[in-house]
């Protein structure tokens, strides 16, 4: 799987490349600024982009710009952003066209290798990778308002969480300790709950369930 | 072609100048009903209240008073800016913070800004209030001459004065029509013009006179000490939150880290959970440093300025409030000024959020005119004040760096309206 990764420091870039080189991932380009990010993007069309949300040279949300620009030109490439905090506000825009294959995470999740290489992997399949950030801003402003949202057991809520992390059936089994038949009863309990659409589709589903807390559909 | 877009322009043209002068027209009224009630009661209130300060009882109202007396001085001051397009200066010394009523009372009555409010006040339930009227009545007075031209005079009584003309007939009917057209073209002339008076009447008085430089200078002293006061404070701050929570942590990882190298051998799976804790310690150090680094310069506002700031603010909200967001501006303004601002909205967003009960929010950022102003809505229950102590004392003390003003409208039972004008140069 062929990466390029977009971070101006260099013992942070560094770090990544021998994390994804160790995990079986070639890195097609390590980039330091914005214009080397674009061009890489289009001219490697690389399996998925790590990018840093500030890059050189204007050090502001250069590297965010440059990966929904690279969006824009190739509809669905898979982009996971990194950044050293979340914003709802970028989450939005990553989210906005619907089309999957954006991860969005805080730059500590590095430090669980495993994790963070599942999300990579989980984004460059054209899934999604939401930072537990995220979600819980999202969570405690719909809960309060939300009548839906109440109905849920403590048990769906958590699972409803780690799917709008982005997470599969299998994962959420694994993290939760249960069964893939008992999270997949929660799901659909979920949704019917909220009164969503079922899909087979997992990345479809993921979808559905961040549209619903962001706008409440 | 050309003509018709000639013809098209002179009619936008007329439009626009009947649209300025109806606008004067209801501007003109509104401020001549405001105007002198508000300054009768001002004026009284602050007189007696004076007067009453021998005798004690002065001491304690007298600040609330003059508060009053500023917020009113203030709301002309806006509009005078909004309307007018006449900037009046706000010169007010800054009162100590925490001082008791004595010395409140003494340094507002030391204030030479205060007796210029309180010699505004008269002008302004006088001659203000004529020239606010008048800009109302020369558009409106006219109406009354064309409908008695156009058969009004029937039902009036017999030997009517419409201005200086006797209306007895039909033909003096018209004659008052007539009269009524020329006071019409007058007032197209004269209502914006009157309406302009006005404010350059009202900043004559509050503006400082002679001494308009020494208190410009001795303002800028004082707002240049908070600023200082503000940041060292701000620093300290900084200071102690890295000192007690991120440098603590590293330390303890470097501890960790140290009993892990021993423990490596002898006991593998101690050192493995104690590599857990580790981890776990400097995610917490990174997130209080992301926390500290939001109160210094939150990131959006680098990375995006004051806009996108703004609405990323409003989504952090906890609570379910609806917030509104409407940006316009046409660049970004200086670092310091965008932060201020940014903190400013942030402070009265959570005053709102606490303790107002709104469930929806408006937020209105605006830039035109090397003016930045950002006004904030909310439809809860009212009453906040600028006090001592209260978020919007301290706001107002961060603004005036930039010279900024701050004008806070709640009346009891809501909405409450914060408006604030900083002028700076948007590029």
């Amino acid at each position: 799987m062929r990466v390029v990764l977009a971070e101006d420091l260099f013992l942070l870039r560094d770090g990544l490349v021998r994390l994804l080189e160790a995990h079986g991932f070639e890195i097609a380009a390590a980039v330091e600024t914005g214009p080397e990010l674009s061009r890489a993007l289009a001219e490697l069309e690389p399996d998925v982009a790590v990018v840093d949300v500030r890059l050189p040279p204007t050090l502001t949300d250069e590297g965010l710009q440059c990966a929904l620009e690279a969006r824009r030109n190739r509809p669905g490439m898979p982009v996971l952003v990194l950044s050293q905090h979340v914003e709802q506000l970028y989450a939005r825009e990553l989210l906005a066209d619907g089309s999957g294959g954006v991860g969005y995470l805080l730059k500590d999740r590095v430090f669980d290798a495993e994790q963070f290489v599942d999300a990579v992997r989980r984004v460059a399949s054209g899934g999604t990778a939401m930072d537990p950030q995220v979600i819980q801003q999202l969570l405690s402003r719909r809960a309060a308002e939300d009548r839906p949202l109440e109905r849920l057991t403590p048990r769906e809520l958590e699972v409803l969480e780690l799917m709008a992390q982005g997470r599969t059936n299998a994962a959420i089994a694994g993290k939760l300790v249960v069964t893939e038949r008992a999270i997949a009863k929660h799901t659909a309990n979920i949704f019917a709950k909220l009164s969503l659409e079922v899909s087979d589709d997992d990345n479809r589903r993921v979808l559905a369930v961040l549209a619903y807390l962001d706008h409440g559909r | 072609m050309s003509i018709e877009t000639k013809s098209g322009t002179g009619r936008t043209r007329a439009q626009g100048r009947t649209r300025d002068v109806a606008l004067s027209a209801v501007r003109g009224l509104a401020l001549a009903f405001v105007s002198l009630p508000g300054a009768v009661l001002c004026f009284c209130l602050a007189v007696v209240s004076i007067a009453l300060v021998p005798i004690g009882v002065g001491i304690v109202t007298t600040p609330w008073v003059l508060t009053g007396v500023r917020a009113f001085a203030d709301r002309r001051r806006l509009l005078a800016a909004e309307w007018g397009g006449v900037r009046i200066p706000r010169v007010y010394r800054p009162l100590p913070e925490g001082a008791n009523p004595w010395a409140r009372t003494f340094g507002m009555l030391r204030d030479p800004a205060t007796w210029r409010d309180i010699c505004w006040l008269p002008v302004d339930m006088t001659a203000g209030f004529v020239t606010a009227l008048l800009t109302a009545v020369l558009p409106l007075y006219p109406l009354e001459g064309f409908a008695i031209g156009a058969g009004l005079w029937r039902v009036l009584p017999d030997g009517y004065w419409y201005g200086f003309v006797r209306v007895t007939g039909q033909t003096s009917a018209l004659y008052a029509a007539g009269l009524g057209a020329v006071i019409l073209l007058a007032a197209l002339r004269l209502a914006p013009l009157l309406l302009r008076a006005h404010f350059r009447l009202t900043g004559a008085i509050l503006g400082s006179g002679r001494g308009e430089l020494a208190e410009r200078v001795r303002v800028l002293t004082e707002t240049r000490r908070d600023a200082v006061d503000t940041s060292a404070a701000e620093l300290r701050r900084i200071e102690r939150d890295l000192h007690d929570g991120a440098q603590a942590r590293l330390v303890a990882v470097g501890l960790d880290l140290g009993t892990i190298e021993a423990l490596l051998e002898k006991d593998p799976a101690k050192a493995r959970e104690l590599l857990a804790r580790t981890r776990q310690s400097s995610a917490d150090a990174l997130t209080e440093l992301r926390d500290l680094v939001r109160g210094i310069h939150p990131p959006v506002l680098a990375e995006r300025g004051l806009g996108d700031a703004v609405r990323a603010l409003a989504l952090r909200l906890p609570v379910p409030v609806e917030v509104e967001v409407e940006v316009d501006l046409p660049g970004r303004a200086e670092a310091p000024v965008e932060s201020a601002a940014y903190f400013a909205v942030s402070e009265i967003l959570t005053n709102a959020v606490k303790h107002s009960g709104a469930d929806r929010i408006w937020v209105d950022v605006h830039g035109a005119e090397g003016r930045l102003r950002i006004c904030v809505t909310d439809n809860g229950r009212g009453g906040a004040v600028i006090g001592a102590g209260s978020g919007l004392a301290g706001v107002e003390r961060r603004l005036g760096t930039f010279d900024g003003v701050l004008a806070v409208g709640s009346p009891a039972g809501g909405p409450t309206m914060v408006t604030m004008e900083i002028p700076c140069a948007l590029s």
